[in-house]
């Protein structure tokens, strides 16, 4: 342990005046890390799926994202042509290991797909969520072999699929669900909670779409 | 070495830049969409105000438990797979990351907007260690390539106007067509776009900031809209989190919290378009992201204001809402302030951690209209605590030429109606103070005490005293 270390919390106990001894305030700090009790919680994200389904689609269209609904997963790579098409993009797709997207019926379109990570030279990427927040039109997406972060950043056009049923209400509900898959205290590496495609404000206020990440997201909602 | 300070010519830099008509018309823009876009994003939410108490006492309760928070976040890092490094100063601190940086023998750094890294002056670290350090925030990257300070928190370009930003380009981006158009803003953004990606693909090190250091989980989180911090941190072999040791939250669940006031008090949005919540480095499988992840934990003073009377100063989660709303700030904008942090909170935060010698003067630079607490998500009364500052600095017995260069500061605005007038016109009215156009003056703390020895200066044309006395009549 270093120097700095043991002098940095032992200069935050002389100034609260507290000891390191005290089990008391251990106690409450354990318990407060165990409960991860949730505090005050919007309405707005509330609802049966097809409510929240709504919400999310609302709210991430109010950020300038586009989304698509389809019915079942035999629809989900005509959008995605679809997509490509009328934004005059060129039928290429650059995706993870995801057996959910590699086992689409891709054939059907033109689309010319490849796997693995983005090293800056793809126009296109699909991603799978691993959920939606309701409150805001926010995607959730977790590092990995199945959907590499790069994929999320770098290419011009960003597509996201994501099943209606994992949209939750709100954040909390994410994290619950987080901590069933990874464990309680773990995390994946990276995860990913994305509102929108890239912007900046920075040149006189005026907000101008895809500074550094993708131009355009594009979500398609299954179910 | 901490960044240098200018704030002790706070009156000379604030003069230049009432002069200042480009800096002027830049600053308009502040005043005229951060405002707005902040009450349309409270209104839309009805429980705004209560996340704001709640944000409140969260901040208050991590403070008061730091150091077990800080035992606990450590412990998760490096079960995770990271490293913690603990600093008690700026100087400290940019050490460990140039000693991390020479040790991979790296030659190009990426960095995403950090306040803290401007605090501890960490770029000029990694020049002097011959390390190209790039910023690549839009923002940052502008004025890195004026040599200039943020002027702001949130948006650290605020004080250029497009014409400036395209003379810059063209002085720096020198490989392009000289006859290019730039004319449009969309042009100016996919010219940084480009020449950033390039810089991003060959950087050995990325180094970020924290928005919030996760107790419950090691998990750093940052919060932006361009995607820049993204790509800093998942392109090269290392990630760097430099963090300031007040960003702890407990869980997750108190993230959710203070992420719901943060970009709606910053910049009007419901949620930043990117928060990525990162955990230690590369997992096996992992075909992209990091191989090493490093936290630099620094003090650099805030250990010292717990306890204090500014420790509610250490709730703050950087939105920027108080600069926004700062009539002083918007008359004179972030680079008179003279040091990182500008606006209520950077009046309040300098003389804390740079010392009241050097950033004393900044507590004057108010009118105490109060928009500033009233707009704070985690409700910080700015205004008490620089009234503190000013107590504290006459009950240190500061020489008088000390007090009356901080008045000299004061008078500066008390002579300028302007400035007054347009904290009236805004209208926020929140802080009830009686006869806000008539005499301003009564709640100034110690004002009997300065003018025992000093006449005060008569702000349009009448006599402190006669003002003073005449509003003690009036408001009892
Ligand atoms: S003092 Fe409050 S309003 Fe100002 S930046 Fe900090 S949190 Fe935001």
């Amino acid at each position: 342990m270093s120097e700095a270390r043991d002098e940095i919390l032992a200069g935050i106990r002389r100034s609260l005046g507290v000891s390191a001894t005290d089990t008391t305030r251990r106690q409450i700090v354990e318990a407060r890390i165990a409960a991860a009790a949730r505090g005050v919680l919007p309405q707005r994200g509330e609802g049966a799926v097809p409510t929240r389904a709504a919400t999310f689609q609302a709210q991430a269209e109010s950020v300038a994202a586009s989304v698509a609904r389809v019915a079942g997963d035999a629809d989900i790579p005509a959008e995605i042509a679809r997509f490509l098409r009328e934004n005059n993009l060129p039928a290429t797709l650059r995706m993870g290991e995801d057996t959910r997207l590699g086992a689409l019926p891709w054939d059907a379109t033109t689309i010319g797909i490849s796997k693995g990570p983005s090293n800056g030279d793809d126009l296109n990427a699909v991603s799978h969520a691993e959920a939606g927040v309701a409150e805001t039109g926010t995607l959730v997406l977790v590092s990995g072999p199945d959907n590499p972060t790069t994929l999320n950043f770098l290419p011009d056009n960003h597509i996201v699929v994501l099943r209606a049923d994992a949209i939750a209400a709100n954040y909390e509900d994410v994290w619950s669900e987080l901590r069933t898959r990874f464990g309680k205290g773990l995390m994946p590496r990276t995860v990913n909670l994305i509102t929108g495609p890239s912007r900046s404000a920075d040149i006189e206020q005026k907000m101008l779409l895809g500074a550094h990440g993708p131009r355009r997201l594009h979500i398609v909602i299954v179910g | 070495m901490s960044a240098h300070a200018t704030s002790p010519q706070f009156k000379d830099n604030a003069h230049r830049a009432l002069q200042d008509t480009q800096l002027q018309k830049a600053l308009g823009n502040v005043r005229h969409n951060f405002i707005e876009r902040r009450a349309q994003a409270a209104a839309r939410l009805p429980e705004f105000e209560a996340l704001r108490d709640q944000a409140r006492d969260l901040r208050d309760h991590v403070l008061a438990h730091l150091d077990l928070y800080l035992e606990i976040y450590e412990r998760k890092v490096t079960e995770a797979g990271g490293h913690v490094h603990f600093a008690r100063t700026a100087e400290e601190a940019s050490r460990i990351v140039v000693d991390l940086a020479k040790a991979r023998g790296a030659k190009i750094v990426t960095k995403g907007k950090s306040m803290v890294s401007e605090e501890i002056g960490l770029n000029a670290a990694l020049e002097r260690a011959g390390i190209e350090a790039v910023e690549t925030d839009l923002g940052e990257y502008i004025i890195q390539l004026r040599g200039e300070a943020p002027s702001h928190i949130i948006a650290p370009a605020v004080h250029l106007n497009q014409e400036d930003i395209e003379s810059d380009f063209r002085r720096v981006h020198t490989w392009l067509p000289k006859d290019r158009d730039l004319e449009a803003p969309e042009s100016l953004l996919a010219e940084a776009r480009a020449t950033l990606r390039a810089k991003f693909l060959a950087s050995d090190i990325g180094i970020t900031g924290a928005n919030f250091l996760v107790a419950e989980t090691g998990t750093s989180i940052i919060v932006t809209n361009e995607g820049n911090g993204d790509l800093t941190q998942t392109l090269p072999k290392m990630h760097v989190v430099v963090a300031s040791i007040e960003k702890i939250a407990p869980t997750l669940e108190d993230v959710a919290g203070i992420m719901r006031v943060l970009a709606r008090s910053a910049t009007g949005q419901d949620m930043s378009v990117y928060t990525t919540l990162s955990t230690g480095p590369r997992r096996p499988g992992d075909v992209d992201g990091p191989e090493e992840y490093h936290v630099v934990l620094v003090d650099n003073g805030r250990s010292n204001m717990l306890g204090t009377d500014f420790e509610d100063m250490l709730r703050c989660i950087r939105c920027g809402a108080c600069m926004n709303h700062c009539p002083v700030y918007h008359a004179v904008g972030g680079h008179a302030y003279g040091w990182v942090y500008p606006g209520p909170m950077g009046a309040v935060l300098t003389p804390s951690l740079i010392g009241v010698d050097q950033g004393g003067h900044l507590p004057n630079a108010s009118t105490f209209c109060g928009r500033c607490e009233s707009v704070c998500p985690v409700r910080i009364p700015l205004p008490k605590l620089m009234r503190h500052w000013r107590e504290r600095e006459f009950e240190r017995h500061l020489s008088p030429a000390t007090v009356r260069s901080g008045l000299a500061v004061w008078a500066f605005f008390a002579k300028r109606p302007k400035l007054y007038a347009l904290s009236a016109r805004i209208g926020i009215g929140l802080m009830g103070l009686a006869g806000r156009s008539r005499g301003r003056f009564a709640w100034m703390p110690f004002a009997g005490g300065w003018t025992k020895y000093r006449d005060l200066p008569a702000p349009q044309g009448q006599t402190f005293q006669a003002m003073f006395k005449r509003q003690r009549g009036a408001s009892r």
